[in-house]
């Protein structure tokens, strides 16, 4: 019996997470906890994101978090008095995602050459770039606001309804962060995914069996960064404003934290790190000051113990692919032996 | 409209002279990720801490010292004290971080990108133990007492102070002492063995385990020495100091080709040198946008820096 529910489990997943997302903040002591929530829906949102660069596809970019600031600060360019803009926020989103997308492929194309270490620290090198652009791009003409960044940036409206208390924004993630969850599932099993993780596991193979690797790459850092972008723009939209430190390096490590820590690849297993990675702290609130310390051990310790991750790639695979794959290496083998005579 | 440009002209030579001195200690730190990368093939982003941690160590030595009323601190007898025990503990620690973090990851083969995400568990690790010890305060070297501000002499205009001086003889004799010993010591002997050819070294006797212990062990003990003096330049250390500093000697050792002990020198005077070129004719906000620039430039057009070989298809995966 236990073997049919864990069946069910398998197969069903995602209507089980859907269904715990939903009714969590019904569930939720205070206000303060459907925060935490929201913030685990966006954390999500940016550990899939990445999960596409990192997991699917390979590459090692540790400086993602600046396509969240990208999506946070067109947000707010476009959506708060700075500039006088106050365009509508399906128009803002859009615009949001787009520049995110560009951006992606404005860092991946000159990166497309590099492999492993040398493409992290690139990755690094424009993320460094863009954080001190935020910080200093207020003089001579004001742009980025500074270090102070920029405040009062317009809520989210929906046919004159002002989103502006935390449960009404969890379940404006939640649902973002579903249609995430698809978007990611389809790509992983699309040609794309396919390619991505032929190029992951050898590049020359997979370039030799005719993946394009280059729009292969590109289309990874585009999604990737599209994801974090839109990221941006609903926190912007949820903070109110936006400040360079929401975009610091040691963001972009958090987030590759919950990749790693769910599992490189699995779509579950990053969103199981995101949730890990934001409430811990939040349980261990006493201790906080020791959170970094035990953070910087953790992933010492899962590389060395666990490098797989908790939920590793192909957890969530139904048993029955499982069980088809022994009788395989016997019809290799089987038309192999035909093939001789 | 020419005075603003001859006044940044008349600045450029005092500008170019701290930047040789700071470049010549980003060549001291570069060397400890040059010679790791040079036998493991691995970035070991944890180098910035132990950096770090030699500049804290500076300070308590530096700070014992004064409180214990030592009569007449000379720089002569008092920079070797505060050198040695950055170095040694400095070493040891590296050694230890290659122990825990990394040997248990190289040894298994596999994903590259375990080891560098294991690094940046350490660095955070090593970051937040000494901030919890330490506070997060900065703390202050007392570099007057060993160096008096009235140490210094007037060359061509050019303001040189004999600390800046101190820096680079420092910084050249350890690099010099590293390139004697890995090229006529039977020691760095195995050393090259092993960054040829770690199996085929291991076949012949070599003991990879305890060569890429030692490298690491030298490669750290000048990131220790380097954290001194940076804590003397700058008399300000704060446990986040690692960070920048790591990333800009990581950036003098790609430029100088990384794996090539003398490009990292290089490289780190060439750096050093753009940096206060950008300091003098841009805003100075933008200097670290310059040197990431730098780096990823460099990384895109020439990965094998100014000195490095073309890296095999082996190495480079």
């Amino acid at each position: 019996m236990p073997d049919t529910i864990r069946e069910a489990l398998r197969r069903n997943w995602y209507w089980f997470l859907l269904a715990g997302g939903l009714i969590a903040p019904l569930l939720a002591p205070n206000d303060y906890v459907i925060g935490v929530l929201a913030r685990i829906c966006l954390y999500s949102m940016l550990a899939l994101g990445l999960n596409i660069v990192v997991g699917f596809a390979g590459l090692l970019d540790i400086g993602y978090v600046a396509f969240f600031g990208i999506g946070s600060y067109v947000y707010a360019f476009l959506a708060s008095p700075h500039f006088g803009l106050h365009l509508p926020f399906v128009p803002v989103m859009v615009i949001v995602t787009l520049s995110a997308a560009i951006a992606g492929i404005l860092i991946g194309a000159p990166t497309l050459r590099l492999h492993g270490d040398y493409l992290a620290i690139v990755t690094l090198g424009f993320g460094e770039i863009t954080y001190l652009c935020l910080v200093n791009l207020d003089r001579p003409i004001n742009i980025t606001g500074g270090p102070s960044g920029l405040i009062r940036i317009d809520p989210p409206q929906f046919f004159g309804h002002v989103v502006d208390s935390n449960i009404e924004y969890y379940y404006m993630f939640l649902l973002t962060l579903g249609c995430m969850l698809f978007a990611s599932i389809r790509l992983r099993d699309s040609r794309i995914g396919w390619a991505w993780r032929a190029i992951r596991e050898d590049e020359l193979a997979a370039a030799s069996m005719g993946v394009n690797t280059t729009v292969s790459k590109l289309q990874a850092f585009a999604l990737g960064a599209t994801f974090a972008g839109f990221a941006g723009g609903l926190l912007a939209s949820w903070q109110k404003s936006v400040f360079p430190d929401n975009f610091l390096f040691q963001e972009s490590i958090n987030v590759l934290a919950m990749v790693i820590l769910g599992g490189m690849g699995s779509v579950l297993g990053v969103i199981l790190g995101a949730t890990i990675i934001v409430a811990l702290p939040e349980v261990f609130r006493d201790l906080s000051v020791y959170r970094l310390l035990a953070f910087g051990a953790l992933m010492m310790v899962v590389m060395i113990v666990r490098p797989q991750g908790l939920l590793p790639e192909g957890f969530a695979t139904p048993r029955k692919k499982a069980e088809e794959q022994p009788p395989a290496p016997a019809t290799a083998s089987a038309a192999k032996g035909a093939s001789k005579p | 409209m020419t005075s603003p440009m001859a006044d940044l002209l008349s600045i450029l030579p005092q500008q170019l002279v701290f930047g040789l001195a700071l470049g010549t200690v980003y060549g001291l730190i570069a060397l400890g990720y040059t010679m790791v990368y040079g036998v493991l093939l691995m970035i070991n982003f944890a180098h910035g801490e132990v950096f770090m941690i030699g500049a804290y160590i500076g300070w308590a030595v530096l700070a014992f010292l004064l409180n214990h009323a030592v009569g007449g601190l000379h720089p002569i007898w008092v920079l070797p004290v505060l050198l040695l025990p950055a170095m040694v503990i400095c070493g040891v620690l590296g050694m230890t971080i290659e122990r825990f973090a990394y040997r248990p990851l190289y040894l298994r083969g596999g994903s590259r990108l375990a080891p560098l995400i294991s690094a940046f568990g350490a660095s955070i690790f090593l970051q937040n133990a000494v901030m919890l010890t330490q506070g997060a305060r900065m703390k202050v070297y007392m570099t007057n007492t060993l160096f008096p501000r009235t140490w210094r002499f007037d060359i061509f205009g050019v303001n040189v102070s004999v600390l800046l001086l101190v820096m680079i003889a420092v910084s050249m004799s350890l690099t010099w002492g590293l390139i004697l010993l890995v090229q006529k010591t039977t020691l760095g002997r195995s050393i090259r063995a092993v960054s040829e050819d770690r199996e085929m070294a291991s076949v012949m006797g070599v003991s990879v385990g305890q060569v890429v212990g030692l490298t690491f062990f030298l490669g750290s003990a000048l990131g220790g020495a380097a954290g001194v003096l940076v804590g003397l330049y700058y008399t300000q250390i704060d446990f986040v100091m690692g960070y920048s500093a790591g990333l800009k000697a990581f950036t003098a050792a790609v430029l100088g080709g990384i794996g090539n002990i003398k490009g990292a020198m290089v490289g780190g005077l060439l750096l050093g040198i753009i940096e206060s070129v950008a300091v003098t004719f841009i805003n100075p906000a933008f200097k670290d946008v310059v040197a990431f620039a730098v780096l990823i430039l460099v990384l895109m057009f020439r990965p094998e820096g100014i000195f490095g070989e073309t890296l095999s298809d082996r190495k480079k995966v």
